[in-house]
């Protein structure tokens, strides 16, 4: 069931003065109930742009956005709504905390949305669980955090509205790797137990290659692929004229298979290689080749 | 949003107004504020819009760019004009309504002093929007600099508006980057009482508070990271330069407001 269409949707920047900028051209798709998309594509693509349409913070130069088909600008007053239903993290969300606690700080969407408070208490601790903020935390100031508790807390913050439609905007930027790792895990399980229907928008290829069911691939402003994670990784070519890159491993295997060596279909997660490498010459696989 | 806001924003090009020397550009702008103020008739004030017009047409720039300028300012026009009808009745009588009388001398006088105010409007927008921040400090500080004999710290000055021109558009972005975060979260920044309002930016304005804070420190830690002590003893790398279009200019300005003058001397005044 589709949960998210664009028709046709256009944004230019800063109309009619020297700086105008089509930022977005023309895009059509739609997303499905429940599946993760992985939106890649160079830094000024237009993937901030493109997201922040879905909810309603830009409003498109021409063209729609249906939110379970229904346009989310026919009665702008309600535009609330629909940004209490598809809920976005942006880039570096650390910056927008502001309460004098992490948990009102966290409450502040929940509360928004005129819910009773033991309603909000309860999605405040269930947010703050699924990205691993310790219960004491929760009284601190937010300023004191450390860099990933802030982004974390941020993220809980909406997490805690519980949106149908979770969009994140690189969540992973400039975290280390196990910072990175836990918060993708985190992502998972977030989606496991509620059934939302995510789009992360990241740089990384390995990232969306682990999570993502469908890829988006945005180039200056334009829809150039919406296809399965295993599709779109196949065309390393297209994504490298477009800057892109394919994960290092779909790399490996590629080169391979260019020396002739069959390592039977293509790999996009190490793990997936590792299966597949053991399935082909661990042991007793006939390493016949 | 707040993008719309272009007052004081520079808008790069080539036109003969952007190569300008600084210098002369604050000066013919400052010469041009006064001098809107020199015409007592018609002519005289058709003199001063036509001269704005010339640089307008120099500068290259989308007249909507201009026109762009007096929209914050309607209410401030609006507000003259009511006045100078209201309280100016001398003259012929339009309409007479006992407590107030509206007569052409109020009407010519309201319009006349609304073109002056969007004269000095767009005059100084046309100034920023063809500086660059730096070479309009720069040459603030150049004409500033014989103020040192008095002690006037004409460096630090020109440094902290230079930094505070910078920052402008950075807050702009930034503000817009964390309202946008603020109502994706739900914040309700557009309808309720005053101070419903007023609460309703305080989730803007800490985190807003928080990363000026921030950037100043970061500032601060680069500058010393490259020796800045003060402007004793500092040089420049581009060295500020008059040429030939400089003088023209600056002689072009001292003919237009002496015909202003004389045209205040030969023709009856208006006002
Ligand atoms: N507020 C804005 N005003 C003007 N131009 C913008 C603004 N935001 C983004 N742009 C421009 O639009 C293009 C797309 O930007 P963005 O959507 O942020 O790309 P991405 O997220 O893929 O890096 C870029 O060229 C950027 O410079
Ligand atoms: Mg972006």
């Amino acid at each position: 069931m589709t949960v998210l269409e664009t028709h046709n949707l256009t944004h230019v920047y800063a109309e009619g003065t020297p700086f105008e900028k089509t930022a977005l051209d023309d895009v059509s798709l739609s997303i499905e109930k429940g599946e993760l998309v992985g939106i890649i594509g160079h830094t000024g693509s237009g993937k901030s742009t493109f997201v922040q349409h879905l909810n309603g913070l830009l409003k498109p130069t021409s063209g729609k956005v249906l939110l379970d088909g229904e346009d989310i600008w026919k009665d702008p007053k309600q535009i609330r709504r629909v940004r209490f239903r598809v809920g976005m993290v942006f880039q570096y969300p650390e910056y927008q905390l502001f309460e004098e606690t992490v948990y009102k700080d966290i409450a502040f969407g929940a509360k928004n949305m005129g819910l009773s408070d033991e309603e909000v208490d309860a999605r405040v601790r269930r947010a703050a669980a699924f990205v691993g903020l310790k219960n004491e935390l929760l009284d601190n100031s937010p300023f004191d955090l450390s860099g990933g508790e802030k982004r974390r807390a941020a993220i809980a913050g909406v997490m805690a509205m519980e949106p149908e439609v979770l969009i994140l905007d690189e969540p992973t930027a400039g975290l280390d790797p196990k910072g990175r790792n836990n918060l993708l895990s985190q992502i998972e399980n977030y989606r496991k137990e509620n059934g939302t229907t995510i789009l992360l928008v990241s740089h990384s290829m390995e990232d969306v290659a682990r999570l993502a069911d469908r890829v988006l691939v945005m180039h200056k402003g334009q829809l150039k692929m919406l296809a399965p994670t295993d599709e779109v990784f196949s065309r390393a070519e297209e994504l490298e004229e477009m800057g892109l890159s394919v994960p290092a491993v779909t790399k490996v295997f590629m080169g391979l298979k260019n020396r002739g060596i069959n390592v039977g279909q293509n790999a996009y997660t190490v793990e997936s290689a590792v299966s597949a490498l053991v399935a082909r010459f661990g042991k007793g696989g006939g390493a016949d080749a | 949003m707040l993008n719309d806001i272009t007052m004081g924003q520079y808008f790069p090009g080539n036109s003969l107004l952007h190569r300008l020397d600084p210098r002369v550009k604050l000066l013919v702008t400052f010469v041009y504020i006064i001098a809107v103020f020199i015409p007592q008739n018609w002519t005289g004030l058709a003199v001063a819009v036509a001269f704005l017009l010339l640089c307008v047409a120099l500068s290259k720039l989308p007249v909507r760019l201009i026109t762009k300028t007096f929209k914050p300012i309607i209410p401030l026009i609006l507000l003259t004009s009511i006045l100078n009808v209201f309280y100016l009745d001398s003259g012929n009588v339009w309409w007479d309504a006992g407590f107030f009388k509206l007569t052409d001398h109020g009407v010519y006088t309201a319009i006349f002093i609304a073109i002056r105010i969007l004269c000095l409007i767009a005059g100084s927008s046309l100034l920023t929007y063809t500086t660059t921040p730096t070479a309009l400090t720069d040459g603030l500080e150049r004409l500033l600099n014989p103020l040192r004999a008095l002690h006037v710290p004409v460096h630090e000055l020109a440094m902290m508006m230079t930094i505070a021109l910078r920052f402008i558009p950075t807050l702009i972005e930034e503000t817009d980057k964390i309202m946008a975060a603020q109502k994706a979260r739900g914040a309700d920044m557009e309808s309720g009482g005053m101070m419903q309002r007023i609460r309703a930016f305080l989730p803007v304005l800490i985190p807003l508070f928080v990363s000026s804070f921030r950037r100043a420190y970061d500032l601060a830690t680069a500058m010393e990271c490259r020796c800045y002590r003060g402007g004793e003893g500092r040089t420049r790398m581009n060295r500020l330069q008059m040429h030939g279009r400089d003088v023209a200019t600056l002689l072009f300005t001292a003919v237009f407001v002496a015909a202003l003058i004389v045209l205040n001397i030969v023709l009856p005044s208006t006002l």
